[in-house]
């Protein structure tokens, strides 16, 4: 176990140092001036004085050879130091750890509602007795994947904050101006959710000890839930890993289209004045979030899942007999 | 769970003999098709089992027989109603239930034994937990007092330590151990009906006879009813006080058990015993379905030297191990341990085992799809142990193999024509005329109509789909076929079929047959030799009639004691 998690931090480390040196050489090759940027403050890069540019340059280590500046840079993040904004001249940990509470209590609140929300379609599209009933719910988890975030958010808008002015527009106020982005964001992550959910239940339903359980005398409830959810559960788990990353992903569109602060917001303006440290920033904070989900699913599997060992892979135990089989056919 | 007749008393105490504990008559069950259309699966069944009696409900897949049982249990597959018909359960009419007071019998009143223990059972929860689940749905006992009940009722069923064991989770139990879970499910609640459906198809011989034993004993002692669904004659005769024989739907024989074996009125229940492999007592002689033993007819049937001479195939003291994964107690798995063994031309040669016996890495090795760790692989007089690449290829062209399952081992996107004539278009033989010819000989040899080459294996049964798997690794004229569990995926009445074809084709073509069985009844139909392994080791080997008449080790005489209809017959001949 101890060994298993070990071997997988390692692995961690890998991911983030591959996505950050990705990420570094891209947005060096953007044709822009980085001192300019910094000179104009971020605004419309207007005419500066060259030297004064020279000067920007040496002070943030911008006339360096790139290798040097990517090693800099390196050293700089071990220590937790991703530089200073170019524009406001904030660190950037700053900046990422600023937005970081708004971002997480909208993205963990559309968790919670896509993981019920999700649950309670798929166990509906399977559950009622109703053929029709059953076939009409089924056709949710593919409409709610389909319907794109910032058509849902802008559906919203318009009836809940312009015709029926129940909820705030824009903004962070209060816990009552989460309730729309909420939803916006959870809709198609709970969908994706509900479709493999149901499917799998679908298939878990059909299993020879579903049937042992109906012949135990076990009820329309116990069958479904005590007996096929749990498994169905298991690849469905897969999905919620995964759908973490994309709530961050989501999260730009969202609070976009809400006017919110958070780190979706921070990552389009940094983007958009090509903030290199900031972006940077958010590119390895997302890379942790993926490693560290990643992480957590796979520890839980073996709770959900009695079958599933965590073991540590070598090459000794890979060559058990069927493996050896296709080495020799070949 | 209102209204419930049957009380307790009644349910230990014996009823009136004139009152069956079920009596089901004229059930009719139909299927509705996605188009639409109905096909109906079960026309008029009438059936009794009385207390403490056990009923055998025969007959061949399609035949209805578990669409009978389950509706007993009101349990049809998605699709299927009753469309006619009475259920009575001890005198209680059961007809007209709601789905809610059906959740009452069930598990109650009424136990299932399912088909396969190793996915009936919930992978994700533990054992004593899923015993325990039926005491607690019926209110018979609170959650603790279960756990505790539920250990009591394994060892009921006969598993060693059952409070170890009911702490585990089913994949860590063998096939055998997970039926007596589910066994100690379907009696939890003493039921006074018990279905078996195929309890033990899925298991090995030895382990079938055990569970079948102790389920025996269980329910005479308790008088509880029990009706036993099996495609096997010899197993409904070892076990039933009556069988009832299925064709299509219909009951087209009903009688004691042994009336109905010694004596078979209808045409199609002569034609299952005669299929039946545990009831046939002696090998198949070319030209007639099943006689006594002569070898006499056999062609060119070497004398005792037999396979020794100049055998088409010799294993010479292979030895095959596995690496386990770090972690485990051992380092290597040892599959196959030392054996030795020739196989003749136009011989058979059966390895006989149970699941794990290392028997099919040995037709592995044999194939050279395996590399053995130690030992010499000999074909046709030449060492092939070192064969590799090239070389190796030209020889695959001398053993071909025949799978177990003719659903798995045949491509469903290639016609029929495509999947015979690919040996050929891989060695290069002949042009494409010249294999649509030969594809057309080898359709005929294994005696199957010549539309079948355009169409896909979807299309055709699992007898059809062996016989294009079998005409498949005839099509490179090859010395050696080995058979892997050619038959065990089959109906009774097919597997007859099928074992009569290869019987044929080898004294046609002077085949050597490597036989894989678990089947002791099976291989005494075409062997010539046997090997029995037990644990990666040849424990007992010679001449097929040797093996099968006086065995010299124990493990071999188990095996032969638990071939099932073995019983029936010796009451048979001892009456």
């Amino acid at each position: 176990m101890t060994r298993y998690v070990l071997r997988r931090a390692g692995q961690g480390l890998f991911v983030l140092w591959a996505a950050f040196t990705v990420a570094f050489f891209v947005l060096y090759l953007l044709p822009s001036d980085p001192a300019a940027l910094v000179a104009s403050g971020g605004g419309e890069v207007s005419q500066v004085d060259p030297a004064q540019l020279a000067a920007l340059r040496a002070e943030y280590g911008l006339d360096r050879p790139i290798l040097v500046q990517y090693g800099d840079a390196l050293l700089g993040v071990l220590t937790g130091d991703f530089g200073d904004s170019y524009v406001s001249g904030a660190p950037a940990t700053t900046l990422v750890a600023q937005a970081l509470p708004e971002t997480l209590k909208l993205t963990g609140a559309a968790l919670a509602v896509a993981v019920a929300g999700g649950t309670a379609v798929a166990v509906a599209s399977v559950f009622p007795r109703a053929r029709f009933l059953r076939q009409a719910l089924a056709v949710l988890p593919p409409l709610g994947v389909a319907l794109p975030t910032f058509f849902v958010g802008l559906v919203l808008l318009q009836w809940f904050s312009f015709r029926v002015p129940v909820f705030p527009a824009i903004g962070n106020e209060g816990a009552i101006s989460l309730v729309l982005p909420t939803i916006t964001l959870a809709v198609p992550a709970g969908a994706q959710l509900a479709q493999v959910l149901s499917r799998s239940l679908r298939g878990t339903l059909g299993e020879p000890y579903v049937e042992t359980a109906w012949a135990k005398g076990a009820s329309r409830t116990r069958v479904h839930l005590a007996h096929a959810l749990r498994n169905a559960a298991i690849p469905a788990f897969t999905v919620l890993g995964v759908m973490v990353g994309g709530l961050l992903g989501g999260a730009v569109v969202t609070e976009t289209v809400f006017s919110r602060v958070g780190l979706g917001r921070l990552t389009v303006q940094s983007v958009n004045q090509q903030d290199a440290p900031v972006v940077l920033a958010i590119v390895a904070f997302s890379a942790l979030v993926f490693v560290v989900v990643t992480l957590v699913v796979d520890l839980v599997y073996p709770l959900l899942d009695p079958r599933i060992e965590l073991r540590t892979p070598r090459g000794a135990s890979r060559r058990a007999a069927p493996q050896r089989a296709t080495a020799v056919n070949a | 769970m209102t209204g419930t007749p049957v009380t307790d008393a009644q349910a230990t105490d014996s009823p009136a003999p004139e009152a069956p504990v079920l009596e089901i008559s004229g059930l009719e069950v139909a299927y509705r098709a996605a188009d639409g259309s109905t096909r109906p699966a079960v026309r008029g069944v009438d059936l009794r089992v009385g207390a403490g009696e056990v009923v055998a409900l025969v007959g061949e897949s399609g035949s209805g027989k578990s669409t009978t049982a389950h509706a007993a249990l009101h349990l049809l597959p998605r699709g299927g109603t009753v469309t006619a018909g009475r259920l009575r359960l001890d005198g209680r009419d059961l007809s007209d239930l709601t789905a809610k007071e059906w959740q009452a019998v069930r598990g109650r009143h009424v136990g299932l034994v399912p088909q396969d223990p190793t996915v009936s059972l919930n992978p994700v929860v533990r054992v004593g937990d899923q015993v325990a689940e039926v005491l607690v749905i019926h209110g018979l006992a609170r959650r603790a007092d279960a756990r505790v009940r539920a250990v009591e009722l394994l060892r009921q069923a006969g598993v060693d330590d059952p409070a170890g064991r009911a702490r585990q989770y089913p994949h860590q139990l063998s096939g055998g151990l997970r039926q007596r879970v589910l066994i100690a499910i379907a009696i939890a609640a003493r039921p006074r009906l018990v279905v078996a459906d195929e309890p033990t198809s899925a298991l090995d011989v030895t382990v079938q006879r055990r569970i079948l034993d102790h389920l025996d004993s269980l329910v005479r002692e308790t008088g509880t009813a029990v009706l036993l669904i099996t495609h096997d004659l010899g197993v409904a005769a070892d076990r039933a006080d009556r069988i009832l024989v299925l064709q299509d739907g219909v009951i087209v024989e009903e009688g004691a058990a042994t009336r109905v074996l010694a004596d078979p009125q209808h045409p199609y229940t002569r034609r299952l015993i005669a299929a039946a492999p545990s009831l046939a007592s002696s090998r198949l002689v070319i030209g007639d379905d099943r006689g006594p033993t002569t070898d006499v007819e056999r062609p060119e049937a070497p004398s005792a030297a037999e396979g020794t001479a100049s055998p088409v195939l010799a294993l010479d003291r292979v030895r095959k191990e596995f690496a386990l994964p770090r972690g485990a107690e051992r380092r290597t798995l040892v599959a196959v341990d030392d054996v030795s063994l020739a196989v003749g031309r136009g011989r058979t040669y059966a390895l006989v085992g149970e699941s794990g016996s290392g028997k099919s890495t040995t037709a592995r090795l044999a194939l050279r799809l395996e590399h053995p760790t130690a030992g010499r692989v000999v074909f046709r007089g030449q060492d092939i142990t070192a064969a590799r690449g090239r070389e190796l290829r030209a020889l695959r062209r001398g053993f071909q193999v025949v799978y177990q399952s003719p659903y798995a081992s045949l491509d469903p996107r290639f016609t029929v024509e495509q999947i015979v004539a690919e040996p050929l278009r891989a060695y290069g033989v002949g042009d494409r005329a010249e294999r649509a010819d030969r594809a057309r000989a080898l359709i005929e040899d294994v005696a199957l109509p010549a539309d079948v080459l355009r169409r896909g294996p979807r299309e055709l049964s699992g007898g059809q789909r062996q016989r294009v798997a079998i005409a498949r690794a005839l099509a490179l004229q090859p010395d050696l076929v080995v058979l892997d569990e050619p038959v065990s995926a089959l109906d009774v009445s097919v597997q007859a079929q099928i074992l009569e074809l290869l019987v044929r084709l080898q004294a046609e073509h002077g085949l050597a047959y490597l036989f894989i069985s678990h089947d002791l009844a099976v291989v005494r139909q075409v062997a010539d030799q046997v090997g029995v392994m037990s644990r990666g080791r040849l424990v007992e080997s010679g001449a097929a009639e040797q093996i099968l008449l006086d065995p010299q080790e124990d493990y071999t005489r188990e095996l032969v004691a638990a071939i099932p209809g073995r019983r029936a017959v010796q009451r048979l001949e001892t009456a």
